[in-house]
């Protein structure tokens, strides 16, 4: 079996065997690790787009409210017709999610293709300038249908995202990233970065390289997205706004631009830093800042990276 | 093998290229002289489809290139080596001339090749595990040439070759210029401010000034030509 493979079925496992013991485990400790997952997911798939092919969007969070709203659409609104009086069973809740799911990174993704195929045909800033535009929009469009909760938001979610489905997520998006960048083809993702008229002059189809990596990268946004209102069971289209798509970039630039494992390692930590800041209360968010900017300047190249240039996955 | 005609690009407002014509026989080495800002860059990224011109038609064995978007123009075999060492600085030597071979399909043949560009850049060969952007100047052409060899062209066409590299190895590069032309058969269009060596490598050489082709004829007719050597090989004697 392939390297790659074998981690991915190994991670899988890991997570359904933690999720199985997560009645044990403090729930705080649960609950910080949920929202560490749906950050690595976020932070790994955006690093495709950023990281590996050299792009530079904005509006990861509007992906991920797309993938929010419209898995619990499908929650919410079918989920009761299809599973009947009872409410089903582990298994059709199971199935039920997974279509849940699936919808909401299928919708997250078109979303992408859309504002993807008008804007990386052009080279240059447009599609940080766009992805901005498009994350605000979206916002904006929740906020104002009624049947979603406008600003209000949605509730009421079934609380369907246990350790299993996170980090059996998180396992999928960086086995799919790795798979999609190591290959003779994926090549072609760090040759468009790394110079794309070159990588046109030997053949290569640049703008597809970039729509197949934004398009990737917003259907596992959208899945975050889903996994997120079905572990907070609300949302608001505030909770999906500009700097949640900071966060996000930010992370995937102190993880080293194109290192998977290094933006693992900042998704973790940056989720993690506001909740070790928790004790000095009101000022914490001027830390987080704070600390934010002085890693920045401290390591441009990456946290944990020591040669000058991104570079390998 | 290419036909150029008419050909007007421009940037915005700036025209670059104002009505440039030529033609490049089969199996010959042409050059395209001239200063800076002349259009020879513009002339070759129209050619290879990385610029999409106003007006004019590019015919290239026989059909028209003019509106086919790059990638599919390599798959041709009319390959195009880019101004200023623009090699995947991130990728290993390695993978820069597996990359070269992108539109292959038959690993014996990437196979041959592979082994082609290592006999004409023995220095490649001992780089291969290298990260390219940490290869010297001269390597890094020698890298992108040979990453243009690697798809099989028939066609290729070279931005200053000789730009930012020790004089030492420019004679090294056009000598091997000379080499894949005359053992592949493969047609060349060569693009220099270096005109005295240009010119001694070539057999046709059109001169370019801002836009227009302001000259053109036999490489050795236009080395003697008094005007051309006041204004593009220094003035000196012919030598
Ligand atoms: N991207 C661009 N935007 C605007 N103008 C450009 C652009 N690229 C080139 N030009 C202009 O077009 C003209 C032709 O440029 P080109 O690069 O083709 O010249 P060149 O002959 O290759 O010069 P050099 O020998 O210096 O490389 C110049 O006046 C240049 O300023
Ligand atoms: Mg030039």
């Amino acid at each position: 079996m392939p390297r790659p493979l074998l981690y991915f079925l190994a991670a899988l496992a890991a997570s359904i065997g933690v999720s199985a013991i997560s009645g044990q485990l403090d729930p705080y400790l649960l609950d910080v690790s949920m929202g560490v997952g749906i950050a690595i997911i976020l932070a790994v798939s955006l690093n495709l787009v950023n990281g590996h092919t050299g792009q530079f969007s904005l509006g990861h969070a509007g992906f991920m409210a797309v993938g929010a709203y419209l898995s619990s659409t499908v929650t919410l609104f079918l989920g009761p017709a299809l599973l009947g009086e009872e409410g089903g069973n582990a298994l059709t809740q199971g199935l039920l999610f997974a279509a849940a799911l699936a919808f909401g990174g299928a919708c997250a993704a078109f979303a992408g293709l859309l504002i993807g195929l008008p804007s990386l045909r052009l080279k240059g800033d447009y599609l940080a300038l766009v992805t901005l535009g498009f994350g605000e929009i979206i916002r904006v469009v929740f906020q104002n249908v009624e049947v979603l909760g406008g600003a209000l938001g949605l509730i009421g979610m079934p609380a369907y995202t246990t350790f299993a489905w996170v980090y059996g997520g998180a396992a999928l998006a960086v086995y799919t990233v790795a798979c999609l960048v190591n290959s003779t083809y994926g090549r072609g993702f760090l040759a468009t970065r790394d110079d794309e008229i070159a990588a046109e002059a030997v053949g290569l189809d640049t703008t597809r390289y970039k729509i197949v990596a934004f398009v990737t990268g917003a259907f596992f946004a959208g899945v975050a997205g889903g996994l997120f209102a079905h572990f907070k069971l609300a949302i608001d289209p505030r909770g999906f706004d500009f700097t949640r798509s900071i966060e996000i970039v930010v992370m995937v630039i102190l993880g080293g631009m194109g290192r998977t494992a290094g933006v693992i390692g900042a998704a973790i930590l940056l989720t993690l830093l506001p909740e070790i800041l928790r004790p000095v209360a009101e000022y914490r968010m001027i830390l987080y800042s704070l600390l934010l900017i002085v890693l920045m300047l401290v390591r441009p190249q990456g946290l944990f990276q020591w040669s000058k240039k991104g570079g390998q996955p | 093998m290419l036909t150029v005609s008419d050909l007007h690009v421009s940037y915005g407002a700036i025209n670059a290229l104002s009505g440039v014509s030529f033609t490049i026989p089969q199996g010959a080495i042409v050059t395209l002289i001239g200063g800076n800002g002349a259009g020879k860059t513009t002339t070759l990224r129209t050619i290879s489809g990385l610029l999409r011109p106003r007006s004019g038609s590019i015919l290239f064995r026989g059909e028209s290139i003019t509106t086919l978007p790059a990638h599919t123009i390599v798959a041709r075999g009319l390959c195009h080596v880019p101004e200023g060492r623009m090699v995947f600085a991130n990728l290993s030597v390695d993978e820069n001339l597996s990359m070269g071979a992108y539109l292959l399909r038959d690993r014996e043949r990437i196979a041959r090749n592979r082994e082609f560009v290592f006999g004409v850049f023995p220095r490649l060969k001992e780089r291969l595990r290298q990260t390219a952007g940490t290869l010297s100047g001269g390597e890094q052409q020698m890298l992108a040439i040979g990453r243009a060899l690697m798809g099989d062209p028939t066609f290729l066409m070279l931005d200053e070759p000789s730009l930012g590299i020790a004089p030492r190895l420019i004679a090294t590069i056009f000598e091997k210029i000379v080499e894949i032309n005359r053992s592949q058969g493969i047609t060349i269009l060569l693009v220099e401010q270096n005109a005295n060596l240009a010119l001694e490598v070539s057999s046709q050489a059109y001169v370019l000034e801002t836009g227009r082709v302001v000259m053109q004829g036999p490489s050795a007719e236009l080395r003697d030509d008094p005007q051309l050597r006041a204004t593009y090989l220094g003035g000196g004697p012919v030598t």
